[in-house]
């Protein structure tokens, strides 16, 4: 049992270090750690520099797609480094959640038709699954396709779409069919946003931005060859895309780095005379989700080795998915805590790009307590943390 | 990197839970832990033959050489069989004491005897007034002539009933809470003045309270460095709380299976209650417990394995706060979901939550470590 790097996964590793110190735009850099809003072209520019980097940019890809076939240590190497630089994590719809299920669903015609562009961000996807009325209970969706000759005409509402405003293609969950298991009716189809009768509307959310849409979709017609599988496969195809990258889930490295700013933020607050973080009851619930923090990290790390070893990997995703977030919002919350009363003023403007006012209190202060609320999303999206303590339930305790 | 245990000791945790499934069901432990001296000494020579009682020492001296990561099956295993037998106290703490402290002379006369079950140990740390401080130390070893005189008492001294001899820490310089001064001595049990007075705990081991009157010993009982052995007690409570951290992931295991086949099995309002959501989530609560626990235990064993500092201390305290939370998700749920059934004596439920409980005092509570932790 030791917890060290080989020789070549530190050589791996000092190589990725090296990298992003080189490479990683500052401007960008200084956007995530102030947890400034981040714009398409901030994404689109960093997902470039990586894809130019032998296709670093989608770490889960063989290399036969374009990818850079790590290992699943390198994997982990990488996103850790990528995290300790405050790098903005690429968008997962293309790169991890549709790539995967076009190399293992997909047919040669949509393969080539699509990895290219996403491996290289030149089309923007987003995720169709959630509808005003199918949200936890996602087999109940609404949304429905008719063949009609080498068509499909698509009507219905899908909601939460993250990035839908900036997306070009939408994967999408829809039904084809009636039949008397809900799921058995449910295809996976690919919708081209342009496409007539698509229609994107904003969902301001707590922290007053707009990240999240909700889409209607009316009469749309849509090529039967935007099929993925057949027809009555999309639930088998999702449920499979919620099994990519489970070491992931967790954002371990991102809370790292949370909490390192957490510590940071504390030492300049002051509190009877001393820096806030030498108050026992503050210190103590920072080292509370600190030991969370350990405890997931080497629960990844077992899951990474199971991985290495070649043995297949259960439930673990839930509980990754469950406790990450819960740390998450476990940090959101401290960071709002430290600055007192200076989580209060509301400068919107803050939070976006060019904002160039004296802050109110301590400087960032006024991005915490809309992060807070912003991050309440983490453990309802993704499957609900009750619904993944539903499937715990259900796969590992047999209940 | 890799978190799998080698074949090796996959192999004997084979052994371990074979032997526990043949010779150790519940009613045998109740009535080991009830009879003369709480368990078994046959047993004892048992683990001895399995190798068990050599799985943390040098190879030079008897043992595997597996080290602090090689006691993960077997502590595993005690907390899942409920065991009673003094391994904790005669090979974690007394040994790897010796091992950690003891001269070469001292190591060669004791280990390869304490791993061939021909002798036990007992460590006497613990002072009435001092709850978890190590400084703490009244307990007194005065120099006269060419002897040292022991005076004190020490308490809640795990399994001295049946050992050989007693490892005393004691304050040879300073004043107390001074890191400085405080030395390590090994005593015979039957020593001049030495009296005892020995009893049962609550989760149904043994202990003692030891009292030092006027004990002479000869300067070669000092086991370490005189007036600094600090070091070394903090590393062995460290890594006795690290064994009891992978223990309590075995009590832990057990009381998560046995509460989630109880729900399959008790039926109310004409079905299992498992099929009850709020029930189903307080065992998905003590399964993510159960799951965190055994990787800060992991993190801890290979923490204390690869030296004192910073990072042992730390990673030693969350595992260990941990299994303070363990008390109320796993332990006070298990008996929870049980209903009556799972406050009786006669269930062996209540007897896994009441040694969870207890760990929680054992080596420094929840709050304790937490602060540690925060300071580290």
């Amino acid at each position: 049992m030791d917890l060290n790097y080989s020789p070549e996964e530190k050589a791996f590793q000092l190589e990725v270090r090296e990298f992003l110190k080189e490479n990683y735009p500052k401007d960008i850099q200084q956007k995530v750690a102030k947890g400034i809003a981040l714009k398409k072209d901030d994404y689109v520019r960093w997902q470039k520099i990586l894809a130019n980097k032998d296709g670093w940019v989608a770490p889960g890809w063989p290399a036969e797609y374009g990818g850079p076939g790590w290992t699943p240590v390198q994997k982990y190497i990488f996103d850790e480094e990528c995290g300790a630089a405050n790098c903005l994590r690429t968008v997962a719809f293309g790169l991890v959640m549709l790539a995967p299920v076009l190399m293992k669903f997909g047919t040669v015609e949509q393969r080539e038709k699509y990895l290219g562009d996403i491996l290289n961000s030149d089309v923007w996807w987003c995720q169709g699954y959630s509808e005003p009325n199918s949200g936890s209970d996602l087999a109940s969706l609404q949304t429905k396709a008719e063949k009609q000759g080498d068509h499909y005409i698509v009507n219905g509402s899908k909601t939460w779409t993250t990035h839908g405003h900036y997306a070009d293609m939408m994967f999408t969950l829809v039904r084809t069919s009636q039949e008397d298991r809900k799921q058995k009716g449910i295809s996976f189809l690919l919708i081209d946003m342009t496409a007539p009768g698509v229609t994107t509307t904003p969902i301001i959310t707590v922290d007053g931005m707009h990240v999240v849409n909700q889409i209607f979709l009316e009469n749309v017609k849509v090529p039967v060859e935007n099929l993925v599988g057949k027809e009555g496969d999309g639930w088998t195809i999702a449920k499979s895309l919620l099994m990519h990258e489970r070491t992931y889930i967790a954002q371990v490295p991102r809370s790292k780095k949370q909490i390192a700013r957490l510590k940071e933020l504390a030492s300049k607050e002051r509190y009877n005379g001393k820096p806030l973080i030498e108050d026992a009851a503050f210190k103590a619930k920072i080292s509370a989700v600190e030991i969370e923090l350990m405890a997931l990290e080497m629960t990844n790390m077992r899951v990474l080795s199971k991985l290495s070893s070649g043995d297949a990997p259960g439930a673990e995703s839930s509980l990754l998915k469950v406790k990450g977030t819960e740390v998450q919002q476990a940090i959101t919350a401290l960071l709002m805590e430290a600055v007192g009363y200076f989580g209060m003023p509301y400068v919107k403007e803050s939070m976006t790009d060019g904002w160039q006012e004296e802050p109110i209190g301590p400087e960032e202060a006024s991005v915490l307590a809309p992060h807070y609320f912003d991050w309440r999303k983490s453990s309802i999206y993704g499957g609900s943390n009750e619904i993944q303590k539903n499937i715990m339930a259900k796969a590992v305790l047999g209940l | 990197m890799n978190l799998e245990f080698s074949e090796e000791m996959v192999m004997l945790q084979d052994s371990v839970l074979k032997f526990l499934q043949n010779e150790y069901d519940f009613e045998t432990r109740q009535s080991l832990s009830r009879s003369g001296i709480g368990y078994s000494e046959d047993n004892w020579q048992s683990f001895a033959e399995m190798g068990l009682l050599g799985i943390p020492f040098d190879e030079e001296f008897g043992g595997f050489g597996f080290g602090q990561t090689g006691l993960i099956v077997v502590m595993e295993a005690i907390g899942k069989g409920l065991v009673v037998e003094p391994y904790l106290a005669s090979i974690v703490l007394g040994g790897l004491l010796i091992q950690r402290a003891g001269s070469e002379e001292q190591k060669e006369a004791i280990l390869p005897a304490l791993i061939g079950g021909e002798l036990k140990l007992a460590f006497a740390y613990v002072e009435r007034h001092a709850r978890y401080n190590l400084t703490d130390v009244e307990f007194k070893a005065e120099l006269q002539g060419d002897q040292y005189c022991l005076s004190g008492s020490k308490s809640v001294v795990l399994n001295a009933e049946t050992a050989d001899k007693i490892i005393v820490s004691a304050r040879t310089s300073g004043d107390n809470f001074s890191e400085q001064g405080i030395s390590l001595f090994i005593v015979d049990k039957n020593s001049t003045g030495l009296t005892s007075r020995d009893y049962q705990t609550v989760d149904g081991l043994r202990a003692s309270e030891l009292t030092f009157d006027n004990v002479m010993v000869d300067q070669a009982a000092i086991v370490g460095e005189l007036d600094n052995a600090l070091p070394a007690i903090e590393y062995v409570i460290d890594a006795a709380t690290a064994a009891i951290c992978a223990e309590g992931v075995g009590v832990v295991t057990e009381l998560r299976d046995k509460t989630v086949e109880y729900l399959k099995t008790r039926k109310q309002f004409d079905q299992p209650i498992g099929n009850f959501q709020v029930l189903q989530h307080r065992c998905v609560d003590m399964f993510m417990t159960e799951e965190q626990m055994r990787s800060l235990s992991y993190l801890a064993a290979i923490k204390v394995a690869e030296g004192d500092g910073t990072e042992r201390t730390k990673s030693v305290s969350a595992a260990k706060v941990y299994l303070g939370d363990a008390r109320t998700i796993v332990g006070e749920q298990a008996a929870q979901l049980h209903g009556g059934i799972g406050v009786t004596d006669e269930l062996d439920v209540a007897h896994y939550v009441k040694r969870l409980a207890m760990m929680n005092a054992l080596f420094g509570d929840r709050d304790y470590h937490l602060q540690r932790f925060s300071q580290a």
